[in-house]
């Protein structure tokens, strides 16, 4: 999250990169859309991107409100043979996923 | 490393030389920080109200929420709040203002694909926890966040490298933890251990978490790098993850560092990156390296609102919480009265990591001299600390009492501290006439030693000779032939008394 | 063109007002069977050709509307939308009915669970007929991007409604329901209400909570009314508002009445025509917008001319914000859970094999686009930045609202477009939601009311902007400027009133 005040113009790598991180595939043709169609949002965003805020606090939310916490309290969950009723691949009462390549970060 | 302002400074208040060195190569000092995650003992997790519950039938403490189903929002849970505060207090942080961030990543465990935690403001920062030995381990911060699912891979032999497909349940999903960083202060593999043993009874005394490792409700990492000796600058880290247990923990750091060591000395250069900890091999290997590290995109969670608990909210929390280990363990020391032997440093040490403390203060308070008692606690007691911890201190120091007086040996008194803790209590006094204990008789205690010298002649020669060694040769022989009845210091006095 | 004051043919065989139908049902005047009948036989005579409906569930309404008349009969209320047909957009979970937000990733998921709008509904005694058509994920302005193919402008087949509730809008405005609920995240209710000559409000955030609102800018994201009525848009926003403990960000506190403001008038409000939500729009949407102004002012409302230059950066904000959220809100869907999932040798692999089939290029587009924004190295400059713009926006806001009680301007900057139009270029798509789009950043309330046509006779919206929580001075005006516009008459499916020029 390094300050860059100028970023360069977008290229297929980075939509590449950011289609990656998104877990997309796009083909070569997808690669040279999206990066011409993204391109032309973020040149109209230049205006907001090129404003001096200085001292402008960001606004996350807009409503001013805070501490909303709930009591540590049951309540009933969901139906376990609803929820896998939904998936797409179920053993042993729980969610099936091919393998797993590498550990969580 | 999640924290963005872990970056390492200057450690503080160093002394020279103060720091023992882990590593097999003396010009070289390892340096070592630790991330910790604990589960906080919640009845709910942290978003949602499901079960906070360990060991329950897979996918059935699930909702809407902790399954990330569309549409399903987050509510944060008070009692959360109020045992991260817990720690944050104890580990002397400031408590703050603080939001949330969403860390988006994808992992099957993980149900919405992003991680609600705390970032760049989190809830408690900048602190210190201190060791038994007195080193103060600076804190950077303690922060809240939620807990993935499992994983359970399937197809060869649970490894996930080499598995065939993986089953998930989202059970743990959403349970509440907090994750601890502390500065890189610690200096070797025994440091960290310690420090982790020290967390881990200050969490179990604030009652946040159970401590329990062996149940993944506390998970270290640890970042260790190592330089010469003398040199102000950090070395270039490495994170290990998969540390199971303190001696995973100990271990790893060992093998970490000397691998860090024959790299450079070997002209190497330590590239950073996370490694994975194998307990069987006993070595760490490459998870990923930093190029290749997550972009998590992190930005603020806008489900969630800021958390801003009033200053009075965070003192009743302050005030409701028990003695830490470092408080408790000051207090057995003072009831000693005079400056601890090593001895009883080790024994404070097990006494308040064991809970025993109190046992021990409340049989001071009934009459018993604090050596014995702590002594006694440390000793006897550590098997079922629990089922200790119900024994009257009244009671306890009843026994301690027959012993002081000479009315029961040592070894007599210890058999009756068994068998008062298997019953949950009695009367000692009553429970040694039942078991046969009695004081020996002065004349019975002489006879016994007279015998066991003269059966020795060889030994009781080399005794008087000056061989003070074999005083607990004949101690021995005393309490064979008198099935524990004798006082070892009687026998002792009366074999010097012999010798003349 | 037409201006307000025109006759017009008025609803043939339409549904009713809402409020009337609740009220002759409560009665015992009308069976909510009846009602809902009347209403299945609209949408079989009409939707084939408009297709507002993605699902329709008559049997599970059928239950529903007997219910009703059980508690009748029994001498209960049934409560204040008793017997009243509404249609749901589809990105409202409803328990076990299809939830599918027009995205193949989702086609036949049933929630087990029911949204609180939706569980409102229900306690109000609403007959929740079915869920409608919307953009993939909400996101887009035409209802093109549905997986389930487009809906169509019920005053003509050959252009768009509107979107992303372009489904709930045309279903009001081709008269097959009285009351629909949508979800406005840059103007994705008020936009297709305006496109469609119907009511459209989108209440100040967090005043009605989004729990089960599949998210897409969670920050953005409103649900609100679309109704043929100010009157019927007020029923319903009472019905669905209101603190909700399952959603952290809603307002906290009672949530006054709607309707007893409505014949209030605007005798003596303060009320700006806005320049930037006036100046660029058509011709044609300009003149209805300055023709509002001045019917307010003949009611004796004090209209001034206003500006706020800082509104001109909110669309490439928005285009900064709600592309981040989502590419973060829709990252759940990677085949694990629910939904589609394609397959592939390894986790990962399949992850990405299941979101390039399940994702429309709108939804891939804006996931990009916000995975880029929020990515190291380049936060600070846009997703930072256009939260600080945010912040302008809304001190803009409240600026104006220092001087005036509500501003009001165009809703569109056109009237509805011809379908496939602007498919290509996402840019032009973009700005349809120009007008909308700061009242969202700020997270006020604001209303798109049907005031006369434009080009082709298609009806043009004024919008109603107010300052966060100032529902009722923006349903006054909304009233007020409803009463002087008698143009345009609801088209009907069927009458053949609506069919391509
Ligand atoms: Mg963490
Ligand atoms: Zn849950």
């Amino acid at each position: 999250m390094s300050a860059d005040p100028a970023p360069g113009p977008l290229t297929r790598n980075d939509v590449a990169h950011v289609a990656r991180l998104a877990r997309l595939a796009l083909d070569e043709d997808e690669l040279e859309r999206f990066t011409a169609q993204l391109a032309s949002v973020l040149a109209h965003a230049a205006d907001v991107a090129a404003l001096d805020l200085t001292g402008v606090a960001p606004t996350a939310h807009p409503l001013p409100i805070g501490n909303v916490l709930r009591d540590d309290e049951l309540r009933p969950g969901v139906d376990r043979d609803e929820v896998l009723a939904a998936a797409p691949d179920v053993e042993d009462g729980r969610f099936r996923v091919p393998r797993i390549v590498g550990e969580a970060p | 490393m999640s924290a963005p302002i872990a970056t390492p400074g200057a450690r503080p208040g160093e002394a020279p030389g103060a720091a023992t060195n882990g590593s097999a190569v003396p010009e070289w000092e390892t340096v070592v920080g630790l991330e910790v995650h604990c589960e906080l003992l919640t009845r709910t997790k942290l978003f949602c109200g499901c079960a906070n519950a360990f060991g329950a039938e897979p996918n059935t403490n699930v909702c809407p929420v902790c399954l990330g189903l569309p549409g399903a929002l987050p509510v944060l849970n008070r009692r959360a709040v109020e045992l991260a505060m817990c720690i944050g207090v104890a580990l002397h942080c400031s408590v703050r203002p603080s939001i949330f961030h969403r860390k988006n990543y994808f992992y099957p465990d993980q149900a919405k694909d992003y991680q609600i935690s705390q970032y760049d403001e989190p809830i408690n920062l900048g602190g210190w926890l201190e060791l038994p030995g007195g080193q103060r381990v600076g804190i950077v911060r303690a922060h809240l966040e939620e807990d993935t699912g499992k994983s359970t891979h399937l197809g060869a032999g649970g490894r996930i490298a080499d598995a065939d497909h993986s089953l998930v349940d989202y059970n743990r999903s959403g349970v509440p933890l907090v994750e601890i960083v502390s500065e890189p202060d610690l200096r070797s593999s025994s440091e960290a251990r310690a420090y982790a043993a020290e967390l881990r009874g200050m969490l179990v005394a604030s009652g946040a978490s159970d401590g329990r490792m062996e149940e993944g409700s506390m998970r270290i990492d640890a970042n260790v790098s190592v330089r010469r000796r003398g040199t102000a600058a950090f070395g270039t880290r490495c994170e290990i993850k998969n540390l199971n247990s303190l001696r995973s923990l100990g271990r790893a750091i060992e093998h970490e560092a000397a691998r860090q060591i024959a790299l450079l000395e070997a002209g190497g250069r330590v590239v950073q990156e996370t490694r994975h900890w194998d307990e069987e091999a006993g070595r760490t290997s490459t998870l990923r390296s930093k190029e290749e590290a997550y972009d998590y995109r992190y930005f603020p969670e806008p489900d969630l609102v800021p958390l801003d608990p009033e200053r009075e909210w965070i003192e009743t929390v302050a005030a409701s919480l028990q003695p830490m280990p470092a408080e408790r363990r000051a207090a057995l020391v003072a009831l000693l009265g005079d400056r601890p032997t090593d001895a009883e440093t080790d024994q404070v040490r097990a006494v308040v990591e064991q809970q025993l403390d109190g046992l021990v203060a409340g049989a001071v308070r009934a009459g018993a001299r604090a050596g014995l008692a702590l002594a006694r606690a440390a000793n006897e007691l550590g098997a079922d600390p629990a089922r200790a911890r119900l024994l009257d201190p009244a009671t306890f120091a009843r026994l301690l009492a027959l012993e002081q007086g000479g009315e029961l040996s040592a070894t007599q008194s210890k058999v009756v501290l068994g068998a008062l803790v298997e019953a949950g209590g009695g009367d000692p006094a009553e429970i040694a006439r039942a078991k046969g204990f009695e004081a020996m008789s002065d004349d019975s205690l002489v006879a016994a030693v007279s015998e066991a010298v003269d059966a020795h002649g060889d030994e009781w020669a080399r005794y008087v000779a000056g061989d003070d060694k074999l005083a607990g040769f004949f101690t021995g022989l005393v309490m064979r032939s008198t099935a524990g009845r004798a006082d070892g210091k009687a026998v002792v006095a009366e074999l010097r008394r012999r010798r003349g | 063109m037409t201006a307000p004051g025109a006759p017009t043919a008025g609803p043939v065989d339409g549904p009713g007002e809402a409020g009337e139908v609740a009220r002759a049902v409560r009665r015992g005047d009308r069976s909510a069977v009846a009602v809902l009948d009347e209403a299945l036989r609209r949408v079989s005579a009409g939707d084939g050709e408009v297709r507002a409906f993605v699902t329709v569930d008559a049997e599970a309404a059928g239950r529903a509307a007997e219910a009703v008349d059980a508690a009748v009969a029994a001498g209960t209320d049934p409560g204040p939308l008793a017997g009243v047909p509404v249609a749901l957009k589809d990105n409202l979970c409803t328990r076990g009915l299809q939830t599918a937000c027009g995205s193949r990733m989702l086609a036949g998921w049933r929630p087990p669970y029911d949204a609180t709008v939706v569980a409102k509904l229900r306690r109000a005694g609403a007959v929740i007929v079915g869920k409608t058509n919307m953009d993939e994920f909400a996101m887009g302005s035409s209802t093109e991007s549905s997986w389930f193919g487009p809906t169509r402008n019920p005053h003509d087949r050959s252009r768009v409604p509107g979107g992303s509730s372009g489904g709930s809008a045309a279903a009001v405005a081709a008269g097959f329901v009285p009351l629909a609920l949508g979800s406005d995240t840059g103007g994705s209710i008020r936009q297709p209400a305006a496109l469609c000559g119907v009511v459209g409000l989108k209440p100040t955030y967090g005043l009605v909570s989004r729990y089960g609102l599949v998210a897409f800018a969670s920050s953005l994201d409103q649900i609100g009314p679309l109704a043929a009525s100010v009157r019927d848009a007020a029923l319903l926003l009472e019905v669905v508002a209101g603190h909700d403990p399952a959603d952290s960000t809603s307002v906290p506190g009672d949530v006054p009445a709607f309707g007893d403001v409505l014949g209030a008038g605007v005798d003596g409000l303060r009320v700006g025509l806005c320049a930037e939500l006036v100046d660029a729009m058509a011709p044609d949407v300009v003149a209805r917008v300055r023709e509002a102004a001045d019917a307010l002012s003949a009611a004796g409302a004090t209209v001034v001319d206003i500006s706020v230059p800082e509104l001109h950066y909110g669309l490439s904000a928005y285009y900064l914000i709600a592309p981040a959220e989502a590419s973060s809100n829709l990252a759940r869907y990677d085949g694990v859970r629910y939904g589609l999932r394609a397959e592939g040798t390894d986790v990962e692999a399949m992850n990405t094999a299941t979101r390039t089939a399940g994702f429309g290029p709108e939804v891939k587009r804006r996931i990009m686009l916000g995975t880029y924004a929020l990515s190291a190295g380049y936060y600070d400059a846009y997703y930072g930045q256009a939260q600080r713009v945010r912040t302008l926006v809304i001190e803009a806001f409240a600026r104006a609202y220092a001087q005036v009680d509500v501003l009001i301007g165009a809703t569109t900057p056109t009237v509805a477009f011809a379908l496939g139009e602007k498919l290509d270029d996402p840019m032009a798509m973009y700005s349809s939601d120009v007008c909308t789009i700061p009242s969202n950043l700020a997270g006020h309330p604001a209303m798109s009311v049907p005031f006369g046509s434009g080009a082709d006779g298609l009806p043009v919206g004024v919008q109603v902007l107010a300052p966060a929580l100032g529902e009722r001075v923006m349903l006054r005006v909304a009233a007020a400027l409803e009463d002087r516009a008698r143009g345009v008459g609801r088209p009907v499916a069927g009458t053949g009133r609506s069919e391509p020029r």
